[in-house]
């Protein structure tokens, strides 16, 4: 078997391509325009994930944007996943970002819909949503592999991008969210990574379901998980956060938990939580989201057993092991 | 009423097949820009934005998506639900509203012409239509333009 080209050449798609389990970690962005900011919080992550992903302002709440997090990123060497949600920009803004990111060295897109502008600090904006994520996917597919804006016109030379989407296990109307996974595969998505998983047997349903119809062989599914500060943090995300769901259990065993120990117990969970994914078929790796908590994805990345991590020429992608 | 009729999403599903057979002879009168667009925008209104709560979008995809308008969704997704549904099935940004997704595909399943067009790829909005009847815009095609760059599907949706 010939092994099919990669599609970005990015250090995530070769881990992935190669059957390693992989790791990806969100970075916190700085409210701040000092870029060692941005390096003090990926020196961190770095050793310890594949990739680094720079979020779109979560939450809606105003931060350093991603694309200029992607340009810091790229200029140390570090390699980014660089996320765009469709609420604050139009398809024509968001088409001439991708062009800018991939010449800056982007090799990773992660399109989302994007929390409304109701849940960040500044809720009278203007809610944009020109394009959803399945149709921002299909736009980036058409620029790397046709070579073509979504007007039709020619690109010199297309970005060359590994596309990824979000998924929700966890959200209603749950027999509709596997399918609506093929959607977005079906849009262009290479990589899923899932909203923050606390429900592992909502998950194992899912991914029963992602298997009958074979998407995980076409696409790898990384999966989100977090740890809780507090019963308190888990209390909050729970309510404020859209999407997040945390079973009582979880809460409750944190609750037990006397104060100070907490953040190990947060800590523990979110370990076991990974365990118990990478058992789960068809689940090619983890995203670790720590909120203002970097140190603690390298304890819990540890501590879960996935390092090191594969670099250099561990990452090269051999034919036996190629599946996509 | 209307809640009875949009939980008979079969009946609506044909109601609008039946429309669109019923307006086609009258195709050259019926064009966009033309003398009988204004009555019909205004039949468009009071009649389906009494019944779904239209918003005018000028191409309408009611069959493809429950019989749900897509447009009513704060966010305007016309592919499905995004990841900020509530447990209980209520909408992220308004949460007294069931998302309409939620609604959407219920609905579907009780749609036995066009129900499974929920997995369809549903292409960007043409913001141009915005207030201009689609019915007549059916009856041209000019609602399923696409922009050149967007191509066809290759590997559809199961």
């Amino acid at each position: 078997m010939t092994t099919p080209p990669l599609k970005a050449g990015s250090r995530l798609e070769r881990v992935l391509r190669n059957g390693r389990f992989a790791v990806t970690a969100e970075l916190n962005p700085p409210d701040s325009a000092d870029p060692v900011d941005v390096y003090k919080a990926a020196l961190v992550l770095s050793e310890v994930c594949d990739a680094i992903n720079a979020v779109d302002a979560s939450g809606a709440n105003c931060h350093m944007s991603s694309v200029a997090i992607c340009a810091l990123l790229t200029r140390a060497g570090y390699e980014p996943v660089y996320q765009v949600a469709c609420r604050d920009r139009n398809r024509i803004a968001i088409q001439g970002d991708l062009l800018g990111a991939a010449a800056m060295g982007v090799k990773n897109l992660l399109c989302i819909t994007g929390d409304d502008v109701t849940n960040g600090d500044q809720p009278e904006a203007k809610r944009v949503f020109d394009l959803d994520a399945i149709q921002l996917l299909h736009t980036a597919r058409a620029m790397r592999d046709q070579g073509v804006f979504l007007s039709g016109r020619k690109l010199t030379t297309p970005p060359r991008l590994f596309l990824g989407a979000a998924a929700n296990p966890f959200a209603p109307p749950f027999d509709w969210r596997p399918e609506r996974l093929a959607k977005k595969i079906a849009a262009g998505a290479d990589f899923i990574q899932t909203q923050y998983c606390f429900d592992v047997a909502r998950l194992r349903a899912y991914m029963q379901r992602v298997r009958d119809l074979g998407l995980h062989e076409k696409a790898f599914i990384l999966v989100g998980v977090g740890p809780l500060r507090s019963d308190k943090a888990a209390e909050f995300m729970r309510r404020k956060v859209p999407g997040v769901v945390i079973p009582d259990e979880i809460v409750e065993r944190l609750r037990q938990t006397p104060k100070v120990r907490q953040r190990e117990e947060g800590k523990q969970i979110c370990v076991e939580i990974i365990q118990q994914v990478r058992e789960i078929e068809g689940v090619a790796g983890v995203h670790l989201m720590a909120y203002r908590q970097e140190a603690l994805v390298a304890e819990i990345v540890q501590a879960a057993g996935l390092l090191p991590r594969p670099r250099g020429k561990a990452v090269q992608v051999r034919p036996r092991t190629a599946v996509i | 009423m209307l809640r009875f009729l949009q939980n008979y999403p079969h009946f609506l599903e044909l109601v609008y097949a039946g429309l669109l057979r019923v307006l086609r002879p009258f195709r050259r009168w019926l064009r966009p820009g033309g003398r009988l667009e204004p009555p019909l925008i205004w039949l468009e209104k009071v009649g389906k934005g009494a019944v779904f709560d239209c918003r005018m979008c000028g191409q309408c995809i009611l069959h493809s998506t429950g019989m749900t308008c897509p447009m009513t969704c704060p966010k305007n997704l016309r592919n499905g639900p995004c990841g900020g549904v509530r447990p209980n099935g209520h909408c992220e940004v308004k949460p007294e509203m069931r998302c309409i997704w939620v609604q959407a595909y219920e609905r579907a399943q009780k749609m036995p012409v066009s129900g499974h067009e929920l997995r369809v790829i549903q292409p960007p909005l043409n913001r141009r239509l915005e207030g201009s009847a689609s019915w007549i815009n059916m009856l041209h095609g000019v609602d399923t333009a696409v922009p050149q760059g967007w191509l066809p599907d290759d590997h559809p949706a199961p």
